[in-house]
């Protein structure tokens, strides 16, 4: 197996994997980074979505050996605890999730919208997270939080 | 395996764990020898003080429920409870949830009882903690309990005040609760109705580890499970070889139709599976039900056990002429769809399982996985860990089974093991097909005076249950020595369960409620959100709303008319009011709206809703724009978690109702996707607007299932308004919708 060069959040990470290895993997098992999501592994929920060159990128289809001299952005690397993101703030602040399994996908892809387009109405919003499920009926919670998140950046 | 000599105690087990939690178990029913006077919520099967709570010197206080957090909040409601009841802020409560090693046992999280069970147990728990510590400080101040106050577990004025902190190692809660301390009243709650912030969600925006499948341990490797193609499949021959010849595999399991594989990484467990899958050759029975309408048809001819729910025969039948109506309901298997596959991590050491889980009741499931395992109950630690939202009975104890059987295989090492989407689709037990006849009689002025329910159903519960007999656990029994199911039954009123919510809250002079429970399952089945609810009342809303109509009078009107009820008229006129409802007013063609009421189990949480559709007439395609609801959980302990569990509910009961239906052909599930199953997405997602009414002296009633009964009729009724068609066939989809207009 090779070892495949990575640069995620900011940090150079090497990891041992064959070459058709889905970086969800690496970046969960390897670098043991919680914020991906395995959902479906067919890139139909969204649940996987990290940024790659700022791109929303479906992890679990995207082989590692595709990767090198990219930078990879996860959840982790957008935000911390004690320095929020403001989507991470505005996620808690309306309490935008019930069992929170979506959640990195729904920041994650909310962020590349917001870095286009800092103002999107509610529509805009919705057209960005068409392609992310959520099971537990958390969505107008969601589309209020980045709508909010939009507000405080914008502020 | 057998069990190995020197198995720690369960003791030398908590210790090790850091955490010494004893003798709630003493006083559990085990002991029991004479009949005790009945204790409030699950404090009666849990009777000891220290089950529930723990005062600490370091001034944090820890109180273990037997119930978990499966992403509704309960655990920040249930802190929210000790915290008023104990006297301390809310921030100096740890919450220790679901293990079988560590708290009391409460069964299952499910049926929207935990804060009537866990809840109703604390709140009297901590009332009488509170009181042993004011006695002991009373003690200790030479001063009358009674003229003593605490704040943030000071009590006292200073100078002279005591802490618990200072008194937690003086005070013994090692004794049975007696309930005698009355909990407080609502004047005085100050963290009880708060919306309080949901204490697991930090973790979940950034990417802290919260879930199980968040789980790294030491040595840890990676399962997966290879299921037969159809459920009644048998092996035939396997190519095992090859497969642990691969790179990275730890372990092949092959035990009669159960195949699972470990791996030192994921990808290569993913890998070493699909070459399992190849190689295995089944012979498989084309055994499953037709499709289409014609599974109506065969389920209401499958034998079926049948029962008198209820019959009410009016002392005086009515004279003069009824009109009699009737009409029939159906709705397809339905999946639970969780986001996130099931998952478990397992491991076996010293001949002690230890198996992190999300399922909804690690009791249950430790007495279900000993059956499968053949080994003792005692062998067994099931501790809780979050997954994906469930909505009732997913993968999750299956999943914990086959990690238990890995890691038996395996020896020593930690295994995780998560099922791959099509695994979830194709086997976990979905919500019943239902097939709903009703009834009814309307008297000269219009007035409904016979009803008539009857509901064909198989089960909605196959979980496991702490029962003597059969294995609920989809591994076991698939075992060369299986461990197969028993036939479940039917859970009694006034739950229910196939039939919960069929019998009306109305009053009907004359009332027969019938069930035909089919206990056969050619297609899994289990608890879906709400069991029979959802559809028996997607029957009864419809019905009535067909019976105003042949009446003439407004839905509205109707409903109150038939309705005595004070809490239920009150939520259905504050809906009404709140979304500006038109009495009479008509569809034009394409826009209308619905209304349903329905108090779910006719004993939890009351709400009404007004749903808004607008219907494409040339395409079929539905769109509900908003849905505006009230709701009656009596004493609300969180309202803004009470507006979450509605409004998600709302939304999620949009998705089955428009959406929603599991396909199969005669052998197979052909459902094994997101592509197969498409749900509700953002721009299809209604406006939701939730009105709470609180009632403080009323005991809080459970909410989480509250919406998604009255949302389907509501739907159902917004579209026979709009376009004068009635649907009555679930899901609502383009074609159906398209072929009642033509
Ligand atoms: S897990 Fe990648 S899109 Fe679903
Ligand atoms: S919050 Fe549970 S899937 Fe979205």
């Amino acid at each position: 197996m090779p070892d495949y060069e990575l640069r995620v959040n900011g940090k150079t990470r090497t990891a041992r994997t064959d070459p058709d290895t889905p970086l969800l993997y690496v970046l969960r098992n390897d670098l043991a980074l919680n914020g991906p999501k395995f959902g479906c592994g067919m890139a139909q929920c969204g649940a996987c979505t990290v940024h790659v060159d700022g791109k929303a990128t479906r992890a679990c289809v995207t082989p590692v050996s595709t990767l090198a001299g990219k930078a990879i952005t996860t959840l982790e690397g957008i935000g911390t605890p004690d320095h929020p993101h403001p989507l991470q703030k505005a996620f808690l602040d309306e309490q935008a999730a019930q069992c929170g399994y979506c959640t990195n996908g729904m920041i994650m892809t909310a962020k590349v919208l917001l870095d286009t387009k800092p103002n999107p109405g509610a529509a805009e919003i919705k057209q960005a997270l068409a392609g992310n499920l959520c099971r537990c009926g958390a969505h107008n919670r969601i589309v209020r939080a980045v709508q909010r998140a939009a507000k405080a950046a914008g502020a | 395996m057998n069990p190995q000599p020197n198995r720690p105690s369960r003791r030398a087990f908590l210790k090790r764990g850091g955490v010494i939690v004893a003798t709630f178990s003493l006083a559990g029913p085990a002991a029991v020898a004479q009949p005790r006077a009945p204790l409030p919520g699950s404090l009666n099967t849990n009777r000891g003080l220290d089950g529930w709570i723990r005062i600490n010197a370091n001034g944090r206080v820890t109180i273990h429920t037997g119930k978990c957090e499966l992403g509704q909040g309960i655990l920040t409601a249930l802190a929210q409870i000790a915290a008023d009841e104990l006297d301390v802020a809310y921030a100096r409560i740890d919450m220790v949830s679901a293990d079988t090693a560590r708290t009391p046992n409460e069964g299952m999280t499910a049926g929207s009882l935990s804060v009537q069970n866990s809840g109703t147990a604390l709140r009297y728990a901590c009332a009488e903690a509170r009181s042993l510590l004011l006695a002991a400080a009373a003690q200790r101040l030479n001063v009358v309990a009674e003229k003593l106050s605490v704040a943030d577990g000071a009590i006292g004025a200073s100078p002279g005040r005591l802490t618990y902190w200072e008194l937690a190692q003086d005070l013994n809660l090692k004794r049975e609760a007696t309930a005698t301390v009355k909990p407080k009243p609502p004047a005085r709650h100050t963290v009880i109705g708060k919306s309080i912030a949901r204490r697991d969600l930090p973790a979940k925006v950034s990417g802290g580890a919260a879930f199980v499948q968040d789980m790294r341990l030491p040595g840890m490797v990676f399962g997966r499970v290879v299921r037969p193609p159809s459920y009644r499949a048998t092996l035939l021959s396997v190519n095992e070889a090859a497969v642990k010849a691969m790179p990275g595999v730890v372990a092949v399991v092959h035990d009669g139709n159960f195949l699972a594989v470990a791996a030192e990484r994921e990808e290569q467990a993913i890998k070493a599976a699909q070459a399992l899958r190849i190689s295995a050759k089944w012979r498989e029975t084309p055994d499953l039900p037709p499709g289409g309408a014609g599974l109506y048809d065969h389920l209401k001819k499958m034998p079926s056990r049948d029962t008198v729910i209820k019959r009410v025969v009016p002392a005086a039948a009515s004279g003069g002429k009824v009109l009699t109506l009737e009409a029939e309901y159906t709705r397809p298997f339905q999946s639970h769809g969780s986001i996130g596959p099931s998952c478990a991590v397992a491991q076996l050491k010293d001949g002690h399982y230890t198996v992190w889980t999300h399922s909804q009741g690690v009791f249950p499931l430790r007495t279900d996985l000993a059956k499968a395992l053949r080994t003792a109950v005692s062998n067994i630690t099931c501790t809780h860990v979050e997954g994906s939202g469930c909505y009732g009975h997913n993968g999750a104890d299956d999943v914990a089974c086959d990690a238990a059987l890995l890691a038996r295989a395996i020896g020593g090492r930690p295994v995780k093991l998560q099922w791959m989407r099509d695994d979830e689709f194709g086997w976990e037990p979905y919500g019943s097909a239902m097939v709903i006849k009703m009834q009814a009689q309307l008297d000269e002025a219009k007035n409904i005076v016979g009803w008539q329910h009857e509901t064909w159903s198989h089960p909605h519960s196959t979980r496991p249950t702490s029962r003597p007999d059969g294995s609920f656990v989809l591994g076991g029994w698939h075992l060369a020595q299986p461990a197969p199911p028993s036939t479940p039954n039917n859970s009694p009123q006034p739950s229910g369960a196939a039939d919960r919510n069929a019998v009306p809250l109305y009053d009907f002079p004359h009332q027969n409620v019938l069930l035909h429970f089919i206990t056969d399952m050619p297609v899994r089945t289990s608890a879906l959100r709400t069991l029979g609810a959802y559809a028996n009342v997607f029957a009864l809303e419809s019905f009535m709303d067909e019976a105003a109509l042949a009446a003439g009078v407004d839905p509205v009107e109707y409903r109150l008319r038939h309705m005595k009820n004070p809490r239920a008229r009150a939520v259905i006129e504050r809906a009404a009011q709140a979304a500006h409802w038109k009495a009479g007013a008509k569809g034009d063609g394409s826009r209308g709206r619905g209304f349903a009421f329905a108090q779910y189990k006719n004993l939890a949480v009351y709400c009404a809703l007004v749903a808004d559709v607008v219907v494409d007439r040339r395409s079929g395609a539905v769109r509900v724009t908003r849905v505006v609801a009230a709701v009656d959980a009596g004493l609300i302990i969180n309202p803004d978690g009470v507006i979450n569990q509605i409004e998600g509910g709302i939304i999620q009961s949009t998705s089955w109702t428009l959406k929603e239906q599991v396909n199969f052909d005669q052998q197979r599930i052909t459902t094994r996707s997101w592509a197969d199953y498409p749900i509700l997405t953002f721009p299809e997602v209604p406006e939701v607007e939730v009105h709470l009414i609180n009632h403080p002296d009323e005991n809080p009633l459970g909410t989480g299932e509250g919406s998604q009964g009255p949302t389907v009729a509501a739907i159902a009724n917004a579209i026979a308004n709009a376009t004068g068609k009635r649907p009555r066939d679930l899901p609502f989809t383009p074609e159906k919708i398209r072929a009642l207009s033509a």
